[in-house]
């Protein structure tokens, strides 16, 4: 028994670092110009999740409610537009697809969203929803760059349009050459490039939001507790001078 | 008022320990900035512990419900993050001034006689404090938590014959799982805290004994009948300390200390507060980015790595090729500073009237130190495992020299007394 779980776990542990060699960043990151204060852009963000992510993936530690009340949506606006399978407003984010469905359907459970801004960081989200491209090669025809060999399809097609890795013929060292320039869309879909960019740093910035709900409080709470200490500071340097008077 | 101290007095020793240990308490006159430390690291302890009762309160001590609990305290608790960052950030900013502390020590031969025992305890003190710190972090139930207590279990199993039953026995299980996180629970919580709060109290209790030392090294205990009236200080210290000795150069902690480490204490809660409010997880290095997802055993973390404060020890382990040597080298690093003591043949204290060798060498070791800490934040690599080596040898060098150098050092003059 010892040996089989010892065994197992080796096998699972190789296989896994196979894995994530392969996962390893291979682009450089864009970065994300994520702004909690931008209460539009989260409410976009929360929108696009609900109806494109939340079918898959769950919010299993954030709460409607919260979520409602912290961007400011009214909550009966938010039951009726945001929620869609009769949860209560009180309830955490967790009706996705069963685990047992996601391994039959993708191979892998589908990871939980609520903190992966914690984990991976804003840029590599904002980088990755913009890095899909076509590869038939994969089971759902969509490979990315950031993620290769990534068990999730390009959820945000309809979006985006059909993404494929683009070259350009240019003259380097006086011969004609094909350069990789970047993922480029055939324009199919229903947003521009500017808007997809805009959309994919919405989602990115409400996923930065629920790793970290408390942020903003924390924050203005941070400042009120400098001011206090800069008062006992200086009480605390004036009553040693008072007292160190004896002692000189 | 005075009746109802009376009262007490008659019953206990109140007014007699509060003029032993604070009132009356000769501290010497010339303590410096390194010394604002011992009490920078009482107030983490009494942070950790009140925080910690009110953690404990919401938290969940089992495989299914540990890591969910905790994102309930940062979610659904009022101010719940506030004590979580609290604590979190506490652990770290306990190391940082146990490690100053510990490196003043070593800089003004805090530990020479007679203050061998004190030097001892606070050593347990630093052991029981990196136990506690690395149970703590299996807490959260995170990837780290989980592959970080994985691998240093992993170490016992080095030892020949019984490591293997000895790894077994500490997880409670084959490998780490809810038998292990709940006996951890139980010692982070109740064991561990115990012990280190005896401690403390015997580390404080034996600095009373023996007296604080000072940046000079000079005692401030002269033979008694020694010093001229004129020259004593004005203050009233206990006879506990004066009947053997004339006191000199100093004054009582309580109010001066007091007053002085006031300010330290609110200069040091900039610091502990910036990184409470607005950077808690301190770029990955007080809350790595991989403890913010639940454990998974079948899943290992691309890069395990403890948290900052065991890197020093973990560069030292990775530097050796054999894994028992690598274990018998790292647990070699803590137990040198124990008998630093005996090490030190020295008769003069500070490191401000010692040899050239002797500051070069103390310099050499804080560099070496922080070396080895940052390499063990990163991979090994050939490069990085080369310079782990050099800097692994030349944390054991240290010790070696001072030895050696130690018994017949050219030393300054000491003076009779604290000039400042």
């Amino acid at each position: 028994m010892k040996q089989l779980i010892k065994t197992t776990l080796l096998v699972a542990a190789s296989l896994w670092s196979v894995a994530t060699l392969a996962a390893g960043p291979t682009v450089p990151l864009d970065e994300a110009k994520v702004d909690l204060h931008d209460k539009a852009s989260l409410q976009r963000g929360a929108q696009l999740f609900m109806n494109y992510c939340l079918g898959c993936h769950s919010m299993q530690y954030q709460r409607y409610n919260r979520t409602f009340k912290d961007l400011e949506i009214p909550e009966d606006l938010g039951m009726e537009n945001l929620q869609f399978t009769g949860e209560k407003v009180g309830d955490l984010i967790t009706n996705a697809m069963a685990t047992e469905d996601a391994g039959n359907w993708f191979g892998t459970a589908a990871p939980d969203l609520t903190l992966v801004a914690r984990v991976r960081g804003a840029d590599w989200i904002y980088t990755y929803l913009r890095s899909f491209y076509v590869d038939e090669s994969r089971p759902f025809g969509v490979n990315n760059t950031v993620f290769p060999n990534v068990g999730m399809p390009h959820v945000l097609e309809e979006l985006q349009g059909i993404p494929r890795k683009t070259t350009e013929q240019r003259m380097i060292d006086g011969e004609m050459q094909d350069v990789y320039v970047g993922i480029k869309t055939d324009g199919s879909g229903m947003l521009t490039d500017a808007e997809y960019d805009q959309a994919a740093l919405d989602i990115t910035n409400f996923l930065v939001y629920t790793g970290e709900p408390m942020m903003l409080q924390q924050q203005r709470i941070g400042w009120y507790v400098f001011g206090f200490l800069l008062v006992f500071l200086i009480f605390a340097v004036l009553l040693k001078r008072e007292f160190f008077k004896d002692v000189k | 008022m005075n009746k109802l101290i009376a009262w007490f007095d008659e019953r206990i020793p109140m007014t007699k320990t509060w003029n032993i240990h604070l009132a009356q308490y000769p501290a010497p006159k010339n303590f410096n900035f390194w010394y604002i430390f011992g009490v920078l690291a009482t107030l983490v302890l009494v942070n950790q512990i009140l925080t910690g009762i009110w953690l404990t309160m919401n938290y969940v001590p089992s495989a299914e419900g540990a890591f969910a609990s905790v994102e309930f305290i940062m979610r659904d608790i009022e101010y719940g993050w506030l004590l979580r960052y609290m604590h979190s950030t506490g652990a770290s900013a306990f190391f940082v001034v146990v490690y100053l502390h510990m490196f003043r020590g070593m800089m003004y031969g805090s530990y020479q006689k007679p203050r061998e025992l004190l030097w001892v305890f606070g050593m347990l003190i630093f052991l029981v404090l990196m136990a506690e710190a690395f149970m703590g972090y299996l807490l959260p139930w995170g990837q780290m938590s989980y592959w970080g207590a994985q691998v240093i279990i992993s170490l016992f199993g080095a030892i020949p014959v019984f490591g293997d039953d000895l790894t077994l026995w500490i997880r409670g299980d084959y490998v780490i799982s809810g038998a292990t996180l709940n006996r951890f629970f139980a010692l982070h919580v109740i064991a561990l805290p115990l012990v280190l709060v005896i401690l403390v109290f015997l580390h404080i209790i034996a600095l009373h004994e023996v007296g604080s030392n000072n940046p000079e090294g000079i005692s401030i205990k002269k033979p008694k009948g020694s010093v001229p009236e004129s020259e004593k200080p004005k203050f009233t210290f206990h006879e506990r300390f004066t009947k053997k000795y004339d006191i000199v150069d100093a004054f009582p902690f309580f109010p001066y200390y007091i007053v002085k480490d006031l300010v330290g204490v609110a200069i040091f809660l900039f610091f502990f507060c910036y990184v409470i409010f607005f950077a808690p997880a301190m770029g990955g290095l007080f809350l790595e980015p991989p403890n913010f997802e639940a454990a998974n055993p079948l899943k290992t973390p691309e890069h395990i790595a403890p948290v900052w404060y065991f890197t020093p020890f973990y560069a030292i382990l990775r530097a050796v090729p054999d894994k028992l040597l690598g274990v018998i080298l790292m647990f070699g690093a803590i137990v040198a500073l124990f008998v630093l003591p005996w090490l030190d043949r020295g008769k003069v204290r500070s490191v401000r009237y010692r040899s050239t060798l002797h500051k070069v060498n103390l310099t050499v070791f804080a560099i070496s130190f922080i070396a080895l800490g940052y390499l063990g934040l990163k991979p090994a690599t050939e490069v990085y495992t080369m310079f782990a080596r050099i800097f692994t040898f030349l944390y054991f060098a240290f010790f070696v020299l001072l030895w050696f150098y130690s018994k017949n050092e050219n030393t300054k003059p000491v003076p009779e007394r604290i000039t400042k």
